[in-house]
């Protein structure tokens, strides 16, 4: 059975980790999504070496593991005289790997609006800053919210990774716990819980909007 | 920074090596999840009672976990109630367990996205239900199945990296042991590192593109 004192005795340390793992993902969401803005519009834009410079950025750190990301801001920037905390590397690293996605998530969700909205839009007038703004952003937004939230999700879940650099959130708590009580197997079981309190509510929340979106389709 | 030292032919071979662990222990696990997943994602898909509640708790659970917890979990605290594997099964286990969860999903949205006429037909043809599911489902199901497995495998060739903190000796562990050497290879090796796994996953990215333009 599981040892609840475990989790009573350690309760702040617990919780502390449960809110700096809330605050980086926040914080990485947030810059991600600026980011990634920024890379969807280079990759949609009509001028051909942004298209190349939003490509180049999707395709390489999709296809990288998050870990080296992580590593070369904390280990190897160093080496050039960039220090940053491990709050900070993970922070770092969380918003490069993940913008690369949150480009895609809404690249996509702005081709999926009809192309002839465009037309209709540019022939009536507007210029394409305010086309995109007025007519394909606020139709592209509704499609992008489930992905975006997807991100989110593994951002919360991809945040584990900063207790290779200390960084004081849930999973590194868990760390410090269970070396210091010498009880591994209760001490993850807890951190699991306190994942899922975040990551369930989350996935359902996604999985009811996706279901909602698809009706009124 | 010292990028012909650190490319040397011995350093890169020891980093290949590396990765050859990563492969392995990738391929090994997506054979295994695979397995696994169509069990679970066939289960919840036919609604056998009991075992369709089941399979969807540890999948919904699963997939809302971060991997790195599995990993820790299986490496230092399943010892404490008597199971004990060595690094390369603990990753294995621990990576099966997390991808089986994502592959269980794929297989089960192949399988919802087939038509439902599709079983209405075969079994008012005269199949059975397991024959209607292995005959006229199945095969129809698994074709669209496979470019999201592909990109499954390409996150779970990342995610592999992550067993560097049990100290499986894949391409990340390897390259932090040149790293000790010399702060000078820090960058040259990181880079290197991040360009053998871009080519490899763009590459299967791409296998994974033009599967989907097939269908």
């Amino acid at each position: 059975m599981l040892d609840f004192t475990i989790l009573t005795d350690n309760m702040g340390m617990f919780l502390e980790g449960f809110k700096n793992t809330l605050i980086v993902s926040l914080l990485a969401l947030i810059g991600s999504f600026i980011l990634g803005t920024l890379i969807a519009v280079f990759r949609i834009a009509p001028i051909k070496p942004l298209n190349w410079i939003g490509t180049i950025y999707v395709e390489f750190f999709r296809n990288i593991p998050l870990l080296i990301i992580l590593f070369f801001i904390f280990i190897g920037l160093p080496v050039l005289g960039i220090r940053f905390s491990g709050f900070q590397a993970g922070t770092i690293a969380l918003t490069v790997y993940t913008a690369a996605f949150i480009a895609e998530a809404i690249r996509a969700g702005v081709l999926s609006v009809h192309k002839g909205q465009t037309e209709a839009a540019r022939s009536s007038g507007l210029t394409y800053i305010q086309t995109m703004r007025y007519i394909i952003l606020p139709q592209a937004i509704k499609i992008v919210i489930p992905p975006l939230g997807n991100q989110f999700l593994n951002l919360v879940k991809n945040s584990s990774i900063l207790t290779i650099v200390a960084a004081g959130e849930l999973m590194y708590q868990g760390d410090l716990i269970s070396s210091r009580t010498f009880v591994t197997f209760d001490v993850y079981i807890f951190i699991a819980l306190f994942y899922l309190i975040i990551t369930l509510p989350l996935s359902y929340g996604i999985n009811r909007l996706e279901k909602s979106l698809a009706k009124s389709n | 920074m010292d990028f012909i030292g650190a490319y040397s032919p011995d350093h890169i071979v020891f980093l290949l090596k590396g990765f050859l662990v990563t492969l392995e222990v990738a391929g090994i696990s997506i054979l295994l999840s695979f397995l696994l997943g169509a069990i679970l994602g066939i289960v919840r898909y036919t609604k056998v009672p009991v075992f369709a509640q089941i399979s969807a708790i540890f999948v919904e659970t699963i997939r809302n976990l971060p991997l790195l917890l599995i990993i820790f979990f299986v490496y230092f605290a399943l010892p404490e109630v008597g199971i004990k594997l060595s690094i390369t099964w603990s990753a294995i286990l621990a990576l099966t367990i997390f991808e089986s969860a994502m592959l269980a999903e794929i297989i089960r949205s192949g399988l919802n996205s087939v038509h439902k006429g599709q079983m209405e037909a075969g079994r008012s043809s005269g199949l059975s239900y397991i024959q209607t599911l292995w005959y006229i489902i199945l095969p129809q199901g698994v074709r669209r199945m496979v470019p999201p497995i592909v990109s499954q495998f390409i996150s779970l060739l990342k995610d592999t990296s992550l067993a560097v903190v049990i100290a499986l000796p894949e391409m990340m562990h390897n390259a932090q042991v040149l790293n000790a050497q010399n702060i000078n290879y820090i960058i040259p090796i990181f880079i290197l590192v991040a360009v053998i796994y871009f080519i490899v996953n763009f590459a299967l990215s791409l296998v994974a593109r033009r599967l989907e333009l097939n269908m």
